[in-house]
């Protein structure tokens, strides 16, 4: 199936959930991303049970922190 | 307004008034309003140099921090002679000898709860220019508290991002991010490294949002998250919506009084930071 992520087409296997978009993404640690699926934010703990299908529209935020940097955390 | 401007400052300032949505009235209006800056460091430094040239009369630098020989890749406001100095000292010199309508207050501390509501009353607008999560969450909490219109930001490597917050009005930093990252999940410039110019693009992005916030002009990066990448150099807009669930702007906020997350992050790991 197609997927939209970050704005650009993907194809994916059918009936991945959002957990399973991830590890295909190489995002190893879900703590970094924040994920929104057709504009709504989900929490963490409902990634691999949101399943996703035909169509969705998924964006893969990163924490940036940046700025100052002499004590980053 | 009971302003009046100079014939010096009319000519400092033309190529702002000649601008049919600024004109007078909004240098004016500039040269009351009061921004304060977070971080003196690779956002702050271009964001500072802008708004302090367009004349916004007073602003605040808060940073606790000293200059390093390592910050001069990028923070542009401190030069190699400032290396030791405070950081809010050597951006406050630079902003004075810039524009003299400026009134710099220099904050030389760390922004933390028990002080920073406090720090953001007085102003019109705040810029987040810090470096980690904990300052980033503790910014927004403390706006959406106490209801300062702020710009975020984050820069790593050669990506950048930004949004603007009004609180109760748009989407929040924590209505997105949710809460922060545990420590090194996510590396930090001083790891990863960032390329310098990144940070002036993205400082001065946070300077246009402050502006155009305090002249009530254009549109706003509200309920946006602009994410950029560099060496593609592509901006793309990522709607976000107010979060129900966040847990200070939402439907059942959690948070309503500020506290240090950092002692909360030292409790899960068991390790201090």
């Amino acid at each position: 199936m197609k997927l939209i992520v970050n704005g650009t087409d993907v194809q994916v296997s059918d009936g991945i959930n959002v957990g399973q978009l991830l590890f295909k993404r190489k995002v190893r640690l879900p703590d970094m991303v924040s994920v929104e699926l057709n504009e709504t934010v989900l929490q963490r703990a409902e990634f691999e049970t949101t399943p996703l299908h035909e169509g969705d529209r998924v964006e893969l935020l990163y924490f940036m922190g940046g700025g100052c940097g002499t004590h980053a955390v | 307004m009971e302003l009046t401007l100079s014939d010096e400052q009319i000519e400092r300032y033309s190529r702002h008034i000649v601008l049919e949505d600024v004109g007078v009235n909004g240098q004016e209006k500039l040269l009351a309003s009061k921004v304060l800056i977070i971080g003196a460091g690779g956002l702050g430094a271009p964001a500072s140099l802008y708004l302090a040239a367009a004349g916004v009369g007073t602003l605040g630098l808060v940073d606790a921090d000293q200059v390093d020989i390592s910050n001069l890749q990028r923070q542009v406001i401190h030069h190699t002679d400032d290396i030791g100095r405070d950081k809010v000292t050597s951006a406050a010199n630079k902003l004075r000898a810039i524009n003299p309508d400026v009134t710099v207050r220099e904050f030389h501390l760390r922004a933390e709860a028990s002080n920073i509501l406090d720090l953001i009353n007085d102003y019109d607008f705040v810029v987040d220019g810090t470096d980690n999560f904990v300052a980033k969450f503790l910014i927004n909490d403390a706006c959406v508290l106490g209801n300062k219109p702020f710009s975020h930001a984050g820069i790593l490597r050669f990506d950048g991002q930004l949004m603007t917050v009004r609180p109760g009005a748009s989407a929040c930093y924590r209505c997105v991010f949710n809460q922060p990252p545990p420590p090194r999940a996510v590396p930090s410039c001083s790891q990863a490294g960032v390329l310098g110019a990144v940070a002036g693009v993205v400082g001065c992005l946070q300077a246009t949002e402050a502006l155009k916030s305090l002249l009530g002009l254009g549109g706003l990066l509200t309920d946006t998250l602009l994410v950029w990448n560099a060496l593609r150099m592509d901006f793309r807009k990522v709607k976000v919506k107010r979060n129900p669930r966040c847990a200070v702007c939402g439907e059942h906020p959690t948070i309503t009084t500020l506290r240090d997350e950092a002692a909360a992050v030292c409790d899960i790991t068991g390790k201090p930071r």
